[in-house]
């Protein structure tokens, strides 16, 4: 467990590296085919679409919509039960829907991911991205409008 | 086309231990037990069996199987993966060494301490969390349960579906476990009302749309048709058998192929029902993987009992729920009622309806549908008379 009891992701893992990078900076980037022009996430070394081992890392808006979510209860890990219930949601990005990432919706940056009712949550609404420290990494997380 | 495996092999003896919380024996003396009970329901020796086909996931390795249950020479033996998806792919991959010739008797089996924290992959993380999780996990989305979840919540909101749906399998699956001696939830009925006001797990998840937490193990024997007819017990056919890695699935998070709600059964179900004799509408009786209750209807969508869209309002009006439905399904009470040992009690509950020894019978049942784990990489085996 890292200090705050939260799972992190592996900013050191050279396929996702990249991305974290993005984050920190306050970017969203996707991996994106140098070959066929098709993006990919989870980031991975060869494209499926041409097999090309080529790619940049796209800027995205950061604009999308939220495809489902879900309200966790306990039992939980004791970092994230100390939270809950929160949300956890998955977004589809504007530039490409089947393009879809798991975050959360928070009021702010900073903000809690038990903090929004989740009663007030609807497959459908637009948000954009917001980047939220945790440990060593910037987490991709979402704020509505 | 080649014939496939249709009718070549049967599973011919069936052993299981008891279902509970906490038992005491190992793994690995559990899995002894249900093998060597099925060696024996086969009436063969253990010198005998020469094909052993496990899940990568068992604890107790071929090696040991063979040196406690006292096994002769073994010349065939493999593993498949992913957990769940697993069961019937044991059985198949068994089918296929003794069709082939490369053993003559094979056991496939599942021996599992589910109830033992530790046996939960959730719950053993460590702070970097490795591979495809973690775009999933650092967020909050830890358990299987909330996995499936965010796709059930999609489903609901595609598809008008409603909490009604998942309550209509929750109560049928209790109500076969209510008939049955060796379920978990023998003692325990469930009504609507209980369904309805039970802890969230997982919002639109509650309990009882959960699998159970059991200790046990199972096992079947597979033969060669033509042997098999001279064995003690009535053969269950394997008529047909499929496994699937669909085009860009990712394991329980398969939320980044193009249509999220097209699981693995699709892929699974067309090569099953090309090698098939029978249509879904043939199928008079079926178990399906259900380690939580909205993996039945992607299931009834993937196998083709109907429609995608349609497979929350196919559960009204009873239809999973012996004896009057029109697909009697998990007639032993399934991972939710009777015992949660990764699915493979659903290929047990599928030779006793082939074998005409359910406790919810469907009369003359000439074939039965098992399958494995919806939303990971999967399997699923057509058994008959
Ligand atoms: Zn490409």
């Amino acid at each position: 467990m890292s200090e705050t009891g939260f799972l992190l992701p592996d900013p050191e893992d050279p396929d996702n590296a990249p991305f974290w990078a993005a984050t920190a900076r306050g970017e969203l980037r996707v991996q994106r085919c140098i070959g066929c022009g098709r993006r990919r996430m989870p980031p991975r070394p060869m494209c499926p679409g041409c097999r090309s081992l080529e790619h940049d890392w796209e800027k995205l808006s950061g604009r999308a919509t939220i495809w489902s979510f879900v309200v966790p209860h306990p039992p939980l890990l004791p970092a994230y039960a100390e939270l809950a219930p929160y949300n956890v949601i998955i977004v589809a990005l504007d530039e490409d829907p089947t393009i879809r990432l798991v975050g959360n919706l928070v009021a702010s940056a900073d903000g809690s991911i038990g903090e929004i009712d989740s009663e007030t949550i609807q497959i459908g609404e637009a948000v954009r991205v917001v980047f939220s420290p945790l440990g060593d990494v910037h987490l991709p997380r979402w704020v509505r409008g | 086309m080649v014939a496939g495996l249709r009718d070549g092999t049967a599973i011919v003896g069936i052993g299981q231990t008891r279902f509970a919380k906490g038992l005491e024996d190992t793994e690995l003396s559990l899995a002894c037990q249900a093998i060597s009970a099925a060696i024996d329901d086969a009436g063969l020796e253990p010198g005998e069996i020469d094909g052993l086909s496990m899940f990568s996931m068992e604890e107790g390795r071929e090696v040991e199987i063979a040196r406690n249950v006292g096994l002769g020479d073994v010349t065939y033996f493999s593993e498949v993966g992913y957990g769940g998806g697993a069961a019937c792919g044991v059985v198949g991959h068994a089918a296929m060494a003794v069709a082939t010739g490369q053993c003559r008797a094979a056991v496939a089996w599942r021996a599992r301490k589910r109830a033992a924290k530790a046996s939960r992959p959730w719950s053993q993380v460590s702070q970097r969390i490795q591979g495809h999780w973690q775009w999933s996990r650092p967020f909050g989305l830890l358990r299987p349960v909330d996995e499936i979840a965010m796709l059930a919540r999609r489903y609901m909101h595609e598809f008008g579906s409603s909490r009604d749906h998942l309550a209509n399998v929750a109560l049928a699956f209790r109500r076969h476990a209510n008939r049955n001696p060796n379920a978990t939830m023998r003692d325990k009925p469930l009504t609507r009302e209980q369904y309805m006001a039970a802890r969230w797990i997982s919002e639109p998840l509650c309990l009882f749309d959960n699998c159970l937490e059991t200790d046990g193990a199972l096992a079947v024997v597979i033969v060669a048709a033509d042997r098999a007819k001279d064995l003690r017990q009535p053969p269950a056919y394997i008529h047909a058998f499929s496994q699937s890695i669909p085009a860009q699935h990712q394991v329980m998070t398969n939320y980044f192929c193009e249509d999220p709600l097209v699981g693995p059964s699709y892929a699974c179900a067309r090569l099953l029902w090309e090698r098939s004799d029978f249509k879904p509408a043939d199928v008079p009786v079926a178990q399906l993987y259900d380690a939580f209750s909205p993996l039945i209807p992607l299931s009834l969508e993937g196998y083709g009992f109907c429609a995608r869209g349609e497979g929350g309002s196919f559960t009204e009006d009873g239809a999973l729920e012996w004896p009057h439905g029109r697909l009697p399904t998990n007639t032993s009470g399934g991972g939710m009622s009777e015992a949660y040992v990764h699915g493979f009690n659903l290929v047990l509950e599928g030779v006793r309806q082939v074998r005409g020894t359910s406790t919810s019978q469907v009369e003359g049942a000439s074939c039965c549908l098992v399958t494995s784990g919806e939303g990971v990489p999967t399997s699923a085996v057509l058994l008959r008379r």
